[in-house]
C-alpha cells in the first residue's frame, strides 16, 4: 500500500463526501466523480481512501476508476486541452487540429506538458457539430478550428 | 407568456452557447432594461432551433423572424431597429441560397418546411428553466389525464396502439416494454432513463433535456403510473453539463408544483426523480451495462434473459427508455395514438429525430417523419453537399450502423428499411460524406472507437475488433492484399454472431457495409495501392510535373530526408522510396509543379 501524502484536511473532505452518499458501495461513481472534482484527478491514494470508506476492496474501486475514460489518474494540465473526435468532427479534418497540437505542445495524446501548463486529450462528441472541428480548452469551445487556428489557441493561454 | 408584446427568444442549446449566445443574451436583457422596455419585451434563452449550421439564432415573436449568425454586438441593432422601430434588420435573415432570396419566417426555409416536430415540439419555443411555460403548452396535461382518466392499462394499451418504438437504437415497441414490466411482481420497480448518448455525432437526446426536460419527467411519471414504480432514475453523461443543470432545475420545480412526490395531483400517486452519473464509457448505452453503471459497477453488459424489465437495478424490474422515446409519450396521451400512429410508416410511426453533420449545409437538428427519404433530408433540409462537391455516402446509426450510397437515397428512412440496407436507425446520428472521404479509413475511425470502447468481457468484441482494425490499418498502409478483404467479411460476420451484446454485435457494420458499397475502392487500396480521395497518406505519391518545374531547387532545399534531385534550373525528381509525404516540397513550389499522384 502506498503511503498516504494527501493533506489531512483533503482526507476529511474526502471522507465527508463518501459519508454523504452514506458511505454506499452503489454509489461509488458518484464518490469518484466527487474526488476528482476535489483533487482534479484520483491517485491511488485517494482510491485507498474511498475503498475504506466504501468498505470494498482497491482492486474494485481501481477497476471502475481504469473503466471509464472521465476518470484519470494522471493530473491534466493548467489548461486541458481536448479535441473533439466524434464523427462529425472527424470528417471535417479534426485529426489534422490534433497532430498541429502535438506539434506545438511537443506531447502526445494523454500527456501534460513538462511545466504542466497544458493537456492533450480527445473526447467523443461535445454535441456541437455545428462548429465542428471542435477544440475545448477547460470549459471554452473553439469551433471550425483549422490547423492554422492552433497557435492562436495555444498563444491564448501562453501570454 | 401573454403580459408581454413581444419576445426574444436566443438559443441556448450547446452549439450556440459556444458561440457565444449566452453573452448576447446577456446583452439583450441589459439593452431591454436600459431602454426601459422590460415590461413589454421579454427576452429569454431557449433550447435548440435545430439549425445549428447558422447559429446562434435568435427568433422574435410573435412575427416569427428568424434571425442567423447573431453576435453579441448585433443585440442594439435588433433592439433598436426590429424591437423599436419595427424594421426587421436584413443584414441578418436568412438567405437562400439557391435564388438569394431573403426570408425571414423559419416555416418558409428549406431547413424546416418538411420537418414535424413531435419530439422537439417545445425545444426552441418555451423557456426550458421556466416550468410556468411547459405547462402553458399543455404540459403536465398528459399525465393529469393518466393519473384521473385512465388505468395503467389503458396507458399501456394506449401506448401500444400508437406503435411508438425505442428511439435509443433497438426500436423495441414501448407500449409492450410497459406492460412486460407492469407484469413483473415486485414491491419496488424502477424507471430508468437513459441519456448516455454515446454515438459521436449524435446530440438529440442533449438537445431535448437542455430545451424541454419536462417533456421527458412528465414521461417518466406515467411510466411509473403504467408499470407501478416510484422510483424514477435519469442516467446521464457527466459531459453534459448544461443538460444536468437545466434536469436539476426542472425536477426541483416539478416537486415544487406536486408533479413529483408524494402526492401527485392529489391522486394518491407518489413518483420522484433521481439522476446518476455517467462517466465516459459507450458500452453503457446498452440497458444492462447501463444498470450494472448505475450500481456502481464497471458497465460491463450481461447476457438477456432476463431482461431488465424482470431483473434490473438491484434486481428489481426496471423499464428502461431512452430520452427522445420518453419525449413522445405525453403527446401521444394528449392528442392520441390514432392521431400518432397516422405520421410514418406502417412499422415504424411518428417521427425520427435526426443529427445531420459532416459534410453538408445545414447541419442541425431536424426531425422528420418515418418514411422521408435520405434525398430529401440531404438536399431539401440539408441543403446539398458543402461547396458543391459530389455526395459519396451517408453514415447512419453511429459506430453500430453502416454507410448508406447514392442507390439508397430514395428509399423511405424507418426501422427495418434502414437494417435491410445493412445499417441501422441506431440513436439517430446522420453523417454525410463527399468524395474527399475515404471509406477505408472511414471504417478505420469507427473500428478505432469500438475497440477504444469494448468493455472487454466477452472475445468477439474485444479481440475481434482488434483484429479487424489491424487489418484496416494495413489497407491503410498499402500493405493489405485481396485475402485480407475476405478475412474483414469472415471474421466480421463472427463477429456479429457471436458478440454478447449490441456494441459488439453491430461493431462489424461500418466494416461490412463499406464493403458491400464501396467494393471497389478497397480493391484499389489492396491491388493498385491507391487512395482515390487522397486520405491514406501512405499511399500517395508526391510528383514532380516536368513541364511546370523551373528548377528553382526550393523543394530540394527544404525536403527534411533529401529525397528530391536535380540541378539548379534542371528538372527534379523525387525518389519514392526516401520519401515520407510530409508535403513540404508540394507547400514550398511556387510553380505548381508538385503534385499528388
Amino acid at each position: 500500500m502506498a503511503t498516504i501524502k494527501l493533506s489531512a484536511n483533503k482526507i476529511d473532505e474526502l471522507k465527508a463526501v463518501c459519508k454523504s452518499f452514506n458511505n454506499e458501495k452503489g454509489e461509488l461513481i458518484n464518490v469518484l466523480h466527487k474526488a476528482q472534482g476535489i483533487f482534479g484527478y484520483l491517485p491511488a491514494e485517494v482510491q485507498e481512501v474511498i475503498a475504506k470508506e466504501l468498505s470494498i476492496s482497491v482492486a474494485h474501486v481501481y477497476g471502475v476508476v481504469s473503466f471509464y475514460s472521465f476518470f484519470t489518474m494522471l493530473p491534466k494540465g493548467e489548461h486541458p486541452v481536448s479535441i473533439c473526435l466524434g464523427t462529425a468532427c472527424y470528417v471535417r479534418g479534426a485529426e489534422k487540429v490534433i497532430d498541429e497540437f502535438k506539434r506545438l505542445l511537443k506531447i502526445n495524446v494523454g500527456e501534460t506538458t513538462p511545466d504542466g501548463k497544458f493537456s492533450l486529450a480527445c473526447l467523443r462528441c461535445v454535441g456541437a457539430c455545428g462548429l465542428a472541428p471542435v477544440v475545448l480548452v477547460g470549459e471554452k469551445v473553439f469551433g471550425r478550428v483549422a490547423p492554422e487556428g492552433v497557435k492562436d489557441i495555444i498563444g491564448e493561454y501562453t501570454k | 407568456m401573454s403580459k408581454y408584446k413581444m419576445h426574444v427568444l436566443v438559443c441556448g442549446g450547446t452549439g450556440c452557447h459556444a458561440s457565444e449566445s449566452d453573452r448576447l443574451l446577456d446583452n439583450f436583457k441589459n439593452i431591454v432594461v436600459d431602454k426601459g422596455l422590460d415590461n413589454d419585451v421579454q427576452v429569454i434563452a431557449t433550447g435548440c432551433f435545430g439549425f445549428c449550421e447558422k447559429g446562434p439564432i435568435v427568433k422574435i415573436m410573435p412575427d416569427n423572424t428568424f434571425y442567423t449568425g447573431v453576435t453579441p454586438d448585433d443585440a442594439l441593432d435588433i433592439i433598436d431597429e426590429h424591437i423599436i422601430k419595427g424594421r426587421k434588420v436584413n443584414r441578418l435573415l436568412y438567405v437562400n441560397p439557391e435564388n438569394k432570396e431573403i426570408i425571414s419566417d423559419s416555416k418558409h426555409m428549406g431547413f424546416y418546411k418538411k420537418q414535424i416536430r413531435i419530439a422537439l415540439r417545445n425545444c426552441g419555443f418555451i423557456d426550458p428553466e421556466n416550468i410556468d411555460e411547459y405547462i402553458s403548452r399543455d404540459g403536465y396535461e398528459a399525465l393529469a389525464k393518466c393519473l384521473t382518466e385512465m388505468t395503467p392499462q389503458q396507458v399501456i394499451e394506449e401506448m401500444k396502439k400508437s406503435g411508438l418504438r425505442g428511439r435509443g437504437g433497438g426500436g423495441f415497441p414501448t407500449g409492450l416494454k410497459w406492460e412486460i414490466t407492469s407484469k413483473s411482481e415486485s414491491d419496488v420497480k424502477y424507471v430508468v432513463c437513459n441519456a448516455d448518448e454515446g454515438d459521436p455525432g449524435a446530440f438529440m437526446d442533449r438537445s431535448i433535456l437542455e430545451g424541454d426536460p419536462h417533456s421527458v419527467i412528465e414521461a417518466m411519471a406515467i411510466c411509473g403510473y403504467c408499470i407501478g414504480g416510484y422510483n424514477g432514475l435519469v442516467y446521464i453523461r457527466a459531459e453534459y453539463p448544461l443538460a444536468i443543470e437545466r434536469l436539476k432545475t426542472a425536477i426541483g420545480q416539478a416537486r415544487e408544483y406536486g408533479l413529483l412526490g408524494n402526492d401527485i395531483l392529489g391522486t394518491g400517486f407518489k413518483f420522484d426523480i433521481e439522476l446518476r452519473y455517467g462517466a465516459g464509457a459507450f458500452v453503457c448505452g446498452e440497458e444492462t451495462a447501463l444498470i450494472h453503471s448505475m450500481e456502481g459497477l464497471r458497465g460491463e453488459p450481461t447476457v438477456k434473459p432476463p431482461f431488465p424489465s424482470v431483473s434490473g437495478y438491484y434486481g428489481k424490474p426496471t423499464n428502461v427508455n431512452n430520452v427522445e422515446t420518453f419525449a413522445n409519450v405525453p403527446i401521444i396521451i394528449t392528442k392520441g395514438a390514432d392521431w400518432f400512429a397516422s405520421i410514418g410508416t406502417e412499422k415504424s410511426k411518428g417521427t425520427k429525430v435526426f443529427a445531420l453533420a459532416g459534410k453538408i449545409n445545414n447541419v442541425g437538428l431536424i426531425e422528420v417523419p418515418m418514411g422521408t427519404t435520405l434525398r430529401e433530408v440531404i438536399y431539401e433540409i440539408g441543403g446539398g453537399i458543402k461547396d458543391g462537391k459530389k455526395f459519396k455516402a451517408v453514415q447512419t446509426g453511429g459506430p453500430s450502423g453502416g454507410c448508406l450510397t447514392e442507390k439508397h437515397l430514395d428509399s423511405p428512412i424507418d426501422f427495418d428499411n434502414l437494417i435491410a440496407a445493412g445499417s441501422m436507425m441506431g440513436s439517430g446520428g446522420m453523417i454525410v460524406m463527399d468524395e474527399d472521404d475515404c471509406m477505408v479509413s472511414i471504417a478505420k475511425f469507427y473500428l478505432d472507437f469500438t475497440v477504444e470502447e469494448s468493455c472487454g468481457k466477452c472475445s468477439p468484441c474485444s479481440i475481434g475488433n482488434k483484429r479487424l482494425y489491424e487489418i484496416l490499418d494495413k489497407i491503410t498502409q498499402g500493405k493489405g492484399t485481396r485475402d485480407d478483404i475476405d478475412s474483414l467479411r469472415n471474421l466480421g460476420s463472427v463477429i456479429k454472431d457471436t458478440a454478447l451484446c449490441g456494441l459488439g454485435q453491430t461493431s462489424p457494420n461500418p466494416v461490412l457495409s463499406t464493403i458491400d458499397n464501396f467494393w471497389n475502392e478497397y480493391i484499389e487500396h489492396v491491388k493498385d495501392k491507391k487512395c482515390r480521395s487522397g486520405q491514406c497518406k501512405a499511399l500517395l505519391q508526391y510528383v514532380i510535373e516536368p513541364e511546370n518545374c523551373v528548377g528553382c531547387t526550393a523543394c530540394a532545399r527544404n525536403c527534411p530526408v533529401n529525397a528530391i534531385a536535380g540541378e539548379r534550373k534542371g528538372i527534379h525528381v523525387i525518389d519514392q522510396t526516401t520519401c515520407i509525404k510530409c508535403g513540404a516540397c508540394l507547400d514550398k513550389c511556387k510553380f505548381n509543379a508538385v503534385f499528388i499522384k
